[in-house]
């Protein structure tokens, strides 16, 4: 019994705070943004504009929450859910430090794969109910997008399979004491990088709502806390697939003592999500068809290339 | 490949560059003396309206948004009776300006008009009849010329030769 108020109490406090990391993102988002590009950002409400968070928030909330008269109304409102839900899944299986986790699944990695498959559905099924054209396109777009970068950002992460020798992530990580796995794993590291942004659809492949093209893509026909939902969710998405970089291939909570674990892991954590957001100052968006050729014709090969390779020198030294 | 790794780095160096950012409130940006914001009506060097109700102003302007009447004085000395600029029309182009002949109308450095009442962007004559001569001065329209209206004899203007005699204007 105890056993169990612990663990539901640990699952809340990490839903709490990923969610408030989440929306605290928006603001370290546009800050940073900021910075790179010579402004100074928000910086009026409260220390820092650091309560700019709270004071979107209650915009958001206050905000008419219309559903379109043509739009598919059940699937309209589920839309938005599924990509909160999905991602927020996803993290009960990334392991913040020993003890801090929601389960420990022995299939982790493939659980995390359900879910971001599952979270291409709400770009399909909100760009479909939204009954408009550009969200169509996006939807399209989108799902495309999604349905090519997952079936190598899988095989991206065989290799650390291969080397850890399972599919838990615990195990991963502490098969990780003596090197980080970016360092054997490199190539898998950036493939799945480049595949974390796509199925994130952050900048620079943020084909699904390219602002210039389609208005807001998938999402152009929600508003007040829907809308909400699909930012909160694209955040959410970049903190999940910078935890599992940190997880897979920078050794997770492992550090240099002197600071705890979860510290460790949360530093890994920011460093990769700053990363994402420099590469939305600094990068412009690629067209579709190169999009698709760069993942097809590049990134599949390469990450096949990775997996023989590190299957053979697994083999070869055992 | 490399280029995109060069731009990365471009990027983040420019965290440490000057802001370009002016914090209004606090800082404020400057404005060139013939910055054109608020409109004032100025007057002459003796204290008297220097409009005098020609309607070129409000013909000139592009957005229609300034309004006014006529009317003459005991001595025939034409001034608005009343002038009404809407502020939420105007495009602050300064063409009333170039329009006027007298020097009346004037755009000035100043952009600070926010209102809570959209109705309160109207400003009647009172709001812009300001005491001094703007950005000219010395200029009194009808010292240099036109009728007599009490300000200086026929023909005795800074610019104006005397009346011509007719019956004496003889080939
Ligand atoms: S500045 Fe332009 S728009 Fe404004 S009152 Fe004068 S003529 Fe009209
Ligand atoms: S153009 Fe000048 S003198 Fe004529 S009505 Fe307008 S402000 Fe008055």
């Amino acid at each position: 019994m105890n056993e169990t108020l612990k663990l539901s109490l640990i699952a809340i406090a990490i839903l709490l705070v990923l969610v408030t990391i989440a929306a605290g993102l928006i603001w370290v988002e546009r800050r940073m943004l900021a910075a790179w590009q010579d402004r100074y950002g928000p910086n009026r409400v409260g220390t820092f504009g650091i309560l700019q968070v709270a004071a979107d928030m209650i915009k958001i909330f206050f905000k008419e929450d219309w559903i379109p008269p043509f739009a598919d109304k059940s699937v309209f409102i589920l839309a938005p859910a599924i990509v909160m839900t999905t991602i927020l899944l996803s993290f009960s299986i990334i392991p913040f430090a020993p003890g801090i986790l929601v389960a420990d699944l022995n299939i982790g990695l493939l659980f995390f794969f359900a879910m971001s498959s599952l979270g291409a559905y709400s770009v399909v099924l909100g760009g479909w109910a939204s009954n408009n054209k550009y969200s169509l396109l996006g939807a399209v777009r989108g799902s495309a997008q999604m349905i090519s970068y997952e079936i190598f950002m899988g095989l991206s992460l065989m290799g650390v399979v291969i080397m850890a020798g399972s599919f838990n992530l615990t195990d991963i990580v502490l098969a990780q004491k003596n090197v980080w796995f970016f360092i054997p794993q490199f190539l898998g590291f950036v493939i799945f990088f480049i595949a974390g942004i796509a199925e994130t659809h952050r900048l620079p492949f943020d084909i699904p709502e390219a602002e210039s093209e389609l208005i807001a893509g998938y999402h152009t026909e929600y508003s007040g806390m829907k809308f909400g939902m699909f930012f909160i969710g694209e955040y959410l998405g970049i903190t999940l697939i910078s935890a599992l970089i940190t997880t897979l291939f920078f050794g997770g909570w492992l550090g240099f003592g002197f600071l705890p674990p979860v510290v460790w892991f949360l530093i890994k954590m920011f460093a990769f999500i700053l990363f994402f957001v420099l590469l939305r100052a600094s990068l412009p968006r690629p067209r579709y068809d190169q999009l698709m050729s760069l993942g097809w014709k590049i990134l599949l090969p390469l990450s096949f290339l990775n997996l023989l390779v590190t299957g053979a020198l697994v083999l070869y030294f055992q | 490949m490399f280029s995109i790794l060069r731009s990365l780095w471009i990027t983040f160096l420019h965290m440490f560059h000057k802001r370009v950012t002016i914090e209004y409130p606090e800082e404020k940006a400057p404005l060139p003396p013939r910055w054109r914001g608020r409109i004032v009506l100025t007057r002459d060097p003796d204290d008297m309206e220097r409009c005098v109700g020609c309607y070129l102003c409000a013909a000139a302007c592009p957005v229609d948004c300034i309004s006014l009447q006529a009317t003459e004085d005991e001595n025939g000395r034409r001034y608005p009776e009343f002038f009404r600029i809407n502020f939420s029309r105007c495009i602050f182009c300064g063409y009333c300006e170039d329009a006027c002949p007298t020097y009346a109308i004037q755009l000035i450095p100043d952009f600070e008009m926010g209102e809570y009442n959209r109705q309160n962007l109207v400003y009647e004559k009172e709001d812009l009849l300001i005491a001094g001569q703007g950005k000219y001065h010395g200029y009194n329209y009808y010292r240099e010329a036109g009728v007599d209206v009490g300000v200086k004899g026929k023909g005795e203007g800074i610019n104006e030769d005397k009346p011509v005699d007719v019956r004496k204007l003889m080939p």
